[in-house]
Formats: structure tokens, C-alpha cells, sequence
């Protein structure tokens, strides 16, 4: 969430340039034009010397492939490049939505972060609340850091996490499961369970960041108003609920807008790690972005890649300014822009 | 927790027994919590630390089934790939983290500067990024056929140097700076390079540590790149090397090094998964609070 006046560059006011010096060369003219009288100018281009590196950068790791996306509407061949290969109208993406590929990876990279965002919201709101309880205990210090190392952890060694759980032959559950004398379950064979796995993976690796930026939120909670409710006789349960919750209402709308403006976004390493790419599990583990990963690299499906990542992109693009529409509605200062 | 009866001046009335009661729940839920955030770690160090073949037998525990270190002995028997690997994504961490201070500061300087002229459009140009992008296939054509960097270290590292949101955090630290000072300077007569890395870095040393560690944490951490555009194992970084590792699992059986012995493929690979995040975990959890303040001036206020 950032503060709509930081990205606000045009607020300043722009002093008319006073003009020491009559500029001699057209191109002289036009740079005191745009930057002012001769002490303005040196300032405006070392300033914008200083911002070049950066602006290449961009220019090409993120404005060039955002040019690239036409290939979505072009039959890509390699030795042709993207200008050279045949412009081809939509036909990449009829066949994309001609594939039943095109709903399952729309369907899962949907329902997988709905439930992303709703139990992570739940789980890391309870959580703030009783690290709030706990806050002056020394103990609090250690429930953090318990909480908060997984963020540390990378999707790929968190799927040796999962295998040592899973592995159908030596894993602990089926270890357990073995003990209690019921049947084991082939996990990286049945698709069934992997929704909740990959729940419970997202809400570990994810609960110590989130529950950090609502503790921060009730941290800033005025304690006047606290100090208001138990003069009124409410109990630690009831400020929870009518003071605690409520102060706490804009922000919980605001994150999970803007967890919903990245909602066509699937985490890939995540969804490729965990389930380790296995065809079996694609029916709930396949996300947009591990299918255009596949087909780009594995399969060299450059068409079909290039028709779902447009798709994500555009309709992404979408959601965001959507979400951020309605955020600048509910409350200006958390608007992206 | 409704308080029905008026407190009365006893030590414990029926007030406080629920206030207490209450306190032991917030703590044994918190520390219930927490435990089980540490099982997995606790599973896998265990795993690394038994016997092989007690493990074919019974199975991954929870603790170490006959305690032993020889999958470490035999992993740093042949520690070439591992040590390789661990010198990529050090020399990628450290490259990219400096780099990536000095363009993102020297990027976020004339955007939190009033006087900047260009400060609206380049404001735009920076952060339109945050909102689209053009997606893995352009990305990947565009490195592969186009700047010709596959298999070329430096694609680890120069995608990640300018994160738009890595700017807008120190450009807000930036424009909170006293102008008095940067004034002062400007009449001695300093020019505007001199000024950003004579008072401005050194005024922002807090933010710039903070940055420095997401850097650090996001270069360690990174396995995209390496999926995307590296084929030569000369050139993995460590969690590529792991996954590549988890892909072929029996890349390690297929060691002809150590024949006459039990090959401890179960308790190696994960010794390979302490061995790669144990050193950089220990050094995160230590640097925590530095992390923890990042997130909240970052999620809160921009």
C-alpha cells in the first residue's frame, strides 16, 4: 500500500524559467525550455543521469517484453523472431480456449488464491491479535521468529519439506497411517488432497509476514480508545471485537483488494515445486503460470504459451486497476496510484 | 468473557482468574502454533541425521532414527557441485545486492526531488511496471534469442536489479530528509552526485540496510532464472542445484563413487536441503528484526 501522494509526481509546482542566458542552438533552447535557466538545467541532468541506469534497465527487462506480448497474435518462429514470424489474428487463442486446459488453469489459479487470501487473512488476523496479547511477554519474541522463519524458506526446499511428509513409501503420514492400521494414501498420485496441502504450505510460509503487518496495525491502534472500553466494562474479548476488529476493518478490505488485484498471478514456485510437476496432479495443481512455463519450456508450445500469458497479463492488468479503483474508494492514502 | 459480578477487593476474584486463564490460552495457542511451524524444519534435520537403512525400514521420524552424520560425511566426500553451487549464488548475492542498491538509490534520488522536471513521467515509467508486465514468454524470448545471455551469470542478476517497489520505499525515505542540510550543501557549492553519496547514503543508511537484506534474501533465494536460463551445471545456483536434484532423484544413486557402501540417497537429500538453507537461515533469523521493520514501513505506508 503506498501512499497516493508519494506517486503523485506531477503535484509540484513548476516555477516559470527565468532565463539568464538567451540559449544560442535550437537544441540548447528546447533543454532550457523543459529544465529551466542554466543552474536548473545542470541540476535536471545529473538528476537524470543519475536515474539512467535504471531507466535502461527497465527499458529492457520490463518495457520490451510488455512489447513483446504481441507475439500472442503472431505464429512465433524462432528463426523469424517476433517481428519477422506471420501475424495471425486470435487464432493462438481459439486454440487455447479450444483445449479443456484453458478452464482448469483459469479455475485453479482462481479458487487456489481465493483460498490463499481468505485463510491467510483469518489465521494471520487471529494471530495478530494474541501476539498483540502476548506483546509484553519475553516469550513474544520467540513466537515470531517460530512464526516468521518460513518466509526465509525458498518453494524449492519447502518441497523437500512436503516429500519427507508425503513420499508414498518412507514418508511420516503414511507412517501414521501405517501405526493406526489404515490404508496409505498414494499423495503424489490423487489429486484430491492437493488443494489442502498446498493451503496448508501458503498459510505456513505466508502467516508470520501477514500477521507482522496486522500486528503493526493494531500497534497503531490509539490505546485511549482501549482505555475508553474497559472504563465501559468491556472484557479483553469484547475490545477485540468492537474496537480492536473494527479499527482494523480498512485494512483487512484494502489487503485483501489488493490480494484479489493479483488473483490471475499464481505463486509458480509453488504450484511447481510442491506437487514437483507431476501430470497426475494437474487437474488441481495446474495454475496459469505453471502451463505457460510448460508449454514455453517443456513442450515448446511457443503459440499456446504466449496466447495464456496474455491472457493472464491483460485480464491481470484488469484487476488491478479494478481492485485499485476500489481501494481509492474506501480510502484514498492506500490507493497503488 | 463477560464480566457479570462486580470485582471485589480479593487478590483473585473472578475477574482476574479469567484474565489469567486468558493469558495461559494466548500463550499455549501461540506456542502451539509455532511448534508446528517447526515440524517440518525438525523432520527434515532428523531425517538428514539417521541411519539409511533403519529409514527404508521405518520410515521418516520425527526424530532420528540411530543418530548419525554420515550422509554429511558423504555429501562433503565430493563437495565439488555443492561448493560450485554455493559460490554462484554467493557471487550472485553480493553482485546483485550492491548493484541493485546503487541503481534502485540512484533511481528513487530524482524521484523524491520536487525540483526534478521529470520526476511526473519518470514516476510513471517506474511504478506502470508494478501493475503490468509482460508475462514469461516475451521475458524469455527476449533474453534467450535477443540479448543472447543464456547460460551467462549475469541473467541471475540484472532482471532483478530495478524492483519498482524496492524504489518507492526508499524514495519515500528519501523524501523525508531534511532539505536544510541538502541546502547547505548545494551553496558550498556541491554538485548533485557528490551531494546523493556524501549526505544523502549516509543519512539513509536504515532503509538502505533494509532493502539491502530483501535484496540479499530475494538473490539467496532465487531459482526462477536459473530454471529459465541455465543449462550448464557449472553455472547453478544452490536452490537450482536442489531442485534439480529432487527432479533426478536418482542422480545420486547413480554416484559409481562410493560402491561397497549403503548410498544414503533418503538421509543425503535432505543433508543437501539443511546444507543449503541452514547457514543463510541462521544469518536471516538473525538479521529478523531488520526484516520485520521492512515489512511494516513497507505494507503500511508505502
Amino acid at each position: 500500500m503506498i501512499n497516493k501522494k508519494q506517486l503523485d509526481g506531477q503535484a509540484s509546482p513548476s516555477p516559470k524559467p527565468r532565463h539568464s542566458k538567451q540559449p544560442a542552438s535550437t537544441p540548447e533552447r528546447f533543454l532550457h525550455r523543459l529544465f529551466g535557466n542554466e543552474r536548473e538545467l545542470k541540476t535536471n541532468l545529473s538528476l537524470l543521469s543519475m536515474s539512467l541506469p535504471g531507466i535502461v534497465l527497465l527499458f529492457i527487462f520490463a518495457y520490451l517484453p510488455m512489447l513483446g506480448i504481441v507475439i500472442a497474435f503472431k505464429d512465433y518462429r524462432f528463426n523469424l523472431g517476433i517481428l519477422g514470424s506471420e501475424w495471425v489474428g486470435f487464432q493462438n487463442f481459439r486454440f487455447l480456449f479450444g483445449t479443456d486446459a484453458a478452464f482448469r488453469i483459469t479455475r485453479n489459479t482462481l479458487l487456489m488464491n481465493l483460498l490463499f487470501i481468505s485463510t491467510t487473512t483469518v489465521c494471520a488476523l487471529t494471530v495478530a491479535i494474541l501476539m498483540n496479547e502476548a506483546y509484553r511477554s519475553r516469550l513474544s519474541k520467540y513466537y515470531q521468529t517460530m512464526l516468521f522463519f518460513p518466509y526465509f524458506i525458498s518453494w524449492v526446499i519447502v518441497s523437500y519439506f512436503v516429500f519427507a511428509f508425503l513420499n508414498g513409501q518412507t514418508g511420516m503420514i503414511n507412517r501414521w497411517i501405517d501405526a493406526l492400521n489404515l490404508d496409505r494414501i498414494a499423495w503424489y498420485r490423487s489429486p484430491e488432497y492437493w488443494p489442502a496441502i498446498l493451503v496448508l504450505a501458503n498459510l505456513w510460509n505466508g502467516i508470520g509476514f501477514s500477521s507482522i503487518i496486522y500486528l503493526a496495525g493494531i500497534l497503531g491502534i490509539s490505546p485511549e480508545l482501549f482505555e475508553a472500553a474497559k472504563i465501559d466494562g468491556a472484557g479483553k474479548l469484547q475490545q477485540i471485537r468492537y474496537v480492536t476488529l473494527p479499527m482494523l476493518y480498512p485494512m483487512i478490505i484494502i489487503l485483501a483488494l489488493l490480494a484479489i488485484g493479483r488473483i490471475f498471478h499464481a505463486d509458480f514456485g509453488l504450484f511447481f515445486f510442491l506437487p514437483r510437476d507431476n501430470p497426475l496432479l494437474y487437474s488441481t495443481t495446474d495454475v496459469i503460470d505453471t502451463f505457460v512455463y510448460r508449454s514455453l519450456v517443456e513442450l515448446g508450445e511457443i503459440s499456446m504459451a504466449a496466447a495464456a500469458g496474455f491472457y493472464q497479463s491483460f485480464v491481470g492488468f484488469l484487476l488491478v486497476v479494478g481492485a485499485n479503483w476500489v481501494v481509492r474508494r474506501v480510502n484514498e492514502d492506500y490507493a497503488l496510484y | 468473557m463477560t464480566v457479570t459480578t462486580t470485582p471485589r477487593p480479593f487478590p483473585l476474584n473472578r475477574y482476574r482468574v479469567q484474565a489469567i486463564l486468558g493469558r495461559v490460552a494466548v500463550h499455549a495457542v501461540l506456542s502451539l502454533v509455532g511448534l508446528t511451524c517447526l515440524i517440518p524444519l525438525i523432520l527434515v534435520v532428523s531425517i538428514s541425521l539417521s541411519d539409511e537403512i533403519r529409514l527404508a525400514k521405518e520410515g521418516y521420524q520425527l526424530l532420528p532414527v540411530g543418530l548419525t552424520t554420515f550422509a554429511y560425511e558423504y555429501i562433503l566426500q565430493e563437495p565439488g557441485q555443492i561448493l560450485r553451487s554455493y559460490a554462484v549464488t554467493a557471487f550472485v548475492t553480493a553482485a546483485g545486492t550492491i548493484a541493485g542498491l546503487l541503481v534502485c538509490s540512484l533511481l528513487a534520488w530524482p524521484l523524491a526531488r520536487k525540483d526534478f522536471r521529470l520526476r511526473g513521467p519518470l514516476s510513471f515509467y517506474v511504478f506502470f511496471t508494478l501493475l503490468f508486465n509482460g508475462g514469461m514468454v516475451p521475458f524469455y524470448i527476449l533474453v534467450t534469442r535477443y540479448l543472447g545471455l543464456k547460460d551467462n551469470i549475469f541473467i541471475l542478476i540484472l532482471p532483478y536489479l530495478v524492483t519498482a517497489w524496492y524504489v518507492l520505499i526508499i524514495r519515500t525515505s528519501f523524501s523525508q530528509l531534511p532539505t536544510e542540510l541538502l541546502d547547505a550543501a548545494r551553496i558550498d557549492g556541491a554538485g548533485e552526485w557528490r551531494i546523493f553519496f556524501q549526505i544523502v547514503v549516509p543519512l539513509s543508511k536504515p532503509v538502505l540496510a533494509t532493502i539491502g537484506l530483501f535484496f540479499v534474501l530475494r538473490y539467496w533465494n532465487d531459482w526462477f532464472l536459473a530454471l529459465l536460463f541455465i543449462d550448464d551445471s557449472s553455472m547453478y545456483p544452490l536452490q537450482y542445484l536442489l531442485y534439480v536434484l529432487m527432479a533426478n532423484i536418482n542422480i545420486m544413486a547413480a554416484n559409481p563413487q562410493t560402491t561397497g557402501m549403503p548410498i544414503p540417497t533418503l538421509s543425503a537429500r535432505m543433508a543437501m536441503a539443511v546444507l543449503a538453507f541452514g547457514p543463510a537461515l541462521f544469518t536471516f533469523l538473525l538479521l529478523q528484526k531488520y526484516f520485520v521493520r521492512g515489512i511494516t514501513i513497507g505494507g503500511l505506508k508505502g
